[in-house]
């Protein structure tokens, strides 16, 4: 069974690449047809061909196994078919990102300085007292160019009516673009010829922007500024991350071990050559675990005295400590109105209709409707700890109204989006899938934005959990030009 | 360069060095066995001491047979030294190291850790040990080759150069040791002909033979054997030779001085050794103040580059 797109249903969602009764969407046409003209051989080799590049690159993430005795190194699990947005739709999504960071990194600066915000009566002071993320440590500090999440990354979703919105911002250590990154360079072995016939924005450039960035918000002028990426070491799951993009940048990868602070409060790194300066850390590890000396006294990642030598303006940390505050999902549903309250704009991309539980009528109108509603935690990431109320048992929506009342301020409702589809193949043909999206927001001196992102997919029919960790996959992303002729 | 790499890089080669001198530990044992008369074999014991690992191996097995001695060098993974664990602590090492690692390096030195482990029953069997252990000293002269050939000649090749040679020169060492006196019977009377063919199994464990007859003008004898491991500079398993590579490399880092004079301290116990006297007792002493100075260098390395600490 081949690849026939009339056959192809992806029945109530909207799908990226295919409209309703088969026809191919304006940006797909070209790709749409080659794969239709693949027998099941071809399907198959190129899949084939995607694995053994995934394997020789080395492209793992890992996940830790009880029963494996540690952690594993998986090989990183990637669909062919990519997905594929107009060049025309993507500007759009480009500027609202743009707009959206932008606010998020002066909502953060507020907050560790006049909170202003909270003052004129449109961010409530109670959200902040009760923050998991606010840093009190980070009250005051100016970080250079007063940028706190010089990297950001913003999930998005399609909705059944084609409208996309963001879901999260992740603005602590988000992680992925190395394999959007690898993604690309394993379709260019996997579809050649696509490439050459298609005008498909590169991504290549990201590493170089970021070093761009990183450089841009160095202390130092005096010489050229020392670079690294802090990584929390190999059993990190993200660490093939970590290592690829120090490589990339030619960069040193460092754990909390090889650096030190002096009683001048500057940071070195420990070389053969003795101690050398650093200016700019790229951290890969959570706030808590940045400096035992202001956070957690136990831990033995991070490097004693690095907030210090912060505060004191001697090393830029990206992201900012304290950045998160601004990466939960209630003062996610402020966002909107930070756009209108700091740049005088109405948000480009919206955000997921949300309910706060901390609000007496939100929080009854969760608590009456819990079996249509998604409900989520404000404060855990990959997935983890929430409810899909309609594919729930009367157990789970009990269990969670209680979670509800006794701790409003951590949970919000939002109504089950009906995530978009694209063709996935399964055997030899094509599936719709659900997907989203994660682009990238670097900000520096200069805002630039991933061209496409890291796409994951549900593996799983029907299945809309994305996470790596738990079964989901991904996919190149192609921003193609519509503007000419395909 | 980072300590903590630079020290990565000094184990990853000590480690895949071990695992190829542990088995041509085992393998010289192997061949004494065979070459020597059923009254003068030592059995295997001996090599638990030579690695001077008897706590260990006495906790784990207590009485040493020829069957739990060379399961404990060659496949048991609690003790760190067999040819398995260093491999997997070699594996480990390098994983951490990928960014400075050629990936074809990486590749082979995951293969052959791998490799081992499938094959390790193939090492336990005495037909087919000899195919086994000669699969590590290939895996791992390749991973060798494989790193000169493929990393740039850069400060860190020069940590991973002077964890290899030290870990050879201490290996050639033991090797040597396991024909000194303590270990195996004073081979007097009818058994001095067999006393050659011991020496050139030696050699042969070393890859030695060949090189000893080309530069060697002499019979292979005791004097002449020690003095061509011990004092060669061009054959590369020689102590000297190794020492010498160490010495090159730390010329090329800074604050080398204090690991120089501990080089010249060892080459001076080198050169000044008495190869006609040393017999039976007297050569066990002298290796082990050699593998007492040669502590000292790698602690002497660990200090100065492995720990930089901020000025107290």
């Amino acid at each position: 069974m081949t690849i026939r797109w009339r056959g192809y249903d992806a029945a109530s969602s909207y799908d990226e690449l295919v409209r309703p009764g088969g026809q191919l969407r304006n940006a797909a046409r070209i790709l749409g047809r080659r794969l239709a003209q693949l027998d099941d051989e071809q399907i198959r080799q190129r899949r084939d061909a995607a694995e053994l590049a995934i394997q020789t690159m080395g492209i793992t993430f890992t996940v830790y196994s009880q029963k494996q005795g540690g952690s594993i190194d998986r090989a990183w699990p990637f669909d062919i078919i990519p997905r594929v947005f107009a060049s025309s739709e993507w500007q759009r999504i480009e500027e609202g990102l743009k707009q959206r960071v932008q606010a998020l990194n002066m909502f953060i600066d507020d907050v560790y300085h006049d909170q202003k915000i909270v003052k004129d009566g449109i961010f409530p002071a109670e959200i902040l007292a009760k923050s998991r993320n606010f840093r009190p440590q980070c009250v005051g500090i100016d970080p250079p160019l007063g940028i706190w999440a010089h990297i950001c990354g913003s999930d998005l979703v399609r909705d059944k009516d084609g409208t996309i919105y963001v879901l999260e911002d992740n603005l602590r250590v988000p992680s992925g673009v190395s394999y959007m990154l690898e993604n690309r360079q394993v379709m260019k072995r996997v579809f050649p010829g696509l490439f050459e016939n298609y005008n498909i924005m590169p991504v290549d450039d990201y590493p170089s922007q970021l070093l761009e960035m990183l450089v841009s918000v160095a202390p130092t002028t005096a010489r050229t500024p020392k670079v690294v990426v802090l990584t929390p070491g190999i059993y990190n799951s993200a660490y093939f991350e970590h290592s690829f993009l120090a490589q990339q940048m030619g960069a040193e990868l460092v754990e909390g071990a090889d650096l030190a602070v002096d009683d001048k409060d500057r940071v070195f790194m420990r070389t053969v050559q003795g101690l050398s300066p650093v200016d700019v850390i790229y951290r890969r590890i959570d706030d808590l675990f940045l400096d035992p000396e202001a956070f957690n006294p136990d831990s033995m990642l991070g490097v004693p005295g690095l907030m210090r030598a912060w505060r004191k303006g001697n090393v830029a940390l990206v992201n900012a400590p304290g950045a998160g505050v601004a990466d939960d999902k209630v003062v996610y549903a402020f966002v909107p109105q930070m756009i209108r309250y700091y740049l005088d704009q109405e948000a480009i991309i919206p955000n997921v209709p949300t309910y706060l539980c901390m609000h007496k009528a939100d929080r009854d109108y969760v608590l009456a409707n819990i079996d249509k509603l998604v409900v989520k935690p404000a404060n855990e990431s990959g997935g983890y700890g929430m409810l899909i109320g309609p594919h729930a048992g009367k157990k789970e929506h009990a269990a969670f109204a209680r979670k509800i009342r006794a701790n409003p301020r951590e949970y919000i409702g939002q109504p089950l989006l009906n995530l978009s589809t694209t063709p996935t193949v399964v055997d030899s043909h094509a599936e719709p899938r659900h997907v989203d999206l994660r682009p990238f927001i670097l900000s520096g001196r200069e805002i630039s934005v991933t061209t496409g992102g890291l796409t994951r997919v549900a593996l799983v029919k029907g299945s809309t959990v994305v996470n790596s960790s738990q079964g989901g996959g991904s996919k190149d992303t192609w921003i193609v030009d519509d503007m000419e002729d395909n | 360069m980072l300590s903590r790499v630079a020290e990565n890089l000094y184990w990853m080669a000590r480690q895949i060095e071990r695992a190829e001198n542990t088995a041509r530990l085992v393998n010289v044992n192997g061949h004494l066995h065979l070459d020597l008369p059923a009254k003068a074999r030592t059995g295997w014991d001996p090599l638990i001491v030579i690695t001077s690992s008897e706590n260990l191996f006495r906790q784990l097995y207590g009485n040493p047979t020829d069957k739990n001695v060379v399961a404990f060098l060659v496949s048991d993974p609690r003790n760190p030294g067999s040819i398995v664990s260093s491999l997997a602590a070699a594996r480990e090492n390098a994983r951490t190291m990928r960014d400075i690692i050629p990936r074809e390096a990486w590749e082979q030195i995951s293969g052959l850790h791998a490799q081992a482990g499938r094959n390790v029953q193939k090492g336990l069997l005495r037909p087919s040990r000899d195919e086994f252990l000669r699969s590590i000293i290939v895996g791992a002269q390749t991973i060798v080759g494989m790193l000169s050939g493929t990393m740039s000649h850069d400060v860190g090749f020069d940590f991973l150069v002077m964890g290899r040679n030290l870990e050879r020169a201490d290996m050639t060492s033991r090797i040597v040791d396991v024909r000194s006196a303590d270990l195996l019977p004073d081979l007097g009377g009818g058994l001095r002909p067999f006393e050659t063919i011991q020496w050139m199994s030696v050699l042969k464990s070393l890859s030695a033979y060949q090189m000893y007859r080309q530069h060697v003008d002499q019979s292979v004898r005791r004097v002449h054997v020690l003095d061509f491991l011990l004092r060669d500079v061009d054959f590369p398993r020689a102590i000297s030779h190794s020492l010498g590579e160490i010495e090159a490399c730390l010329t090329h880092l800074p604050n080398n001085k204090d690991s120089l004079n501990v080089i010249k301290r060892l080459r001076k116990l080198v050169s000044d050794a008495d190869v006609e006297t040393l017999e039976q007792e007297s050569l066990h002493a002298f290796i082990d103040r050699l593998q007492v100075a040669m502590g000292d260098l790698h602690a002497r390395i660990a200090q100065t580059y492995f720990r930089t600490n901020l000025p107290v």
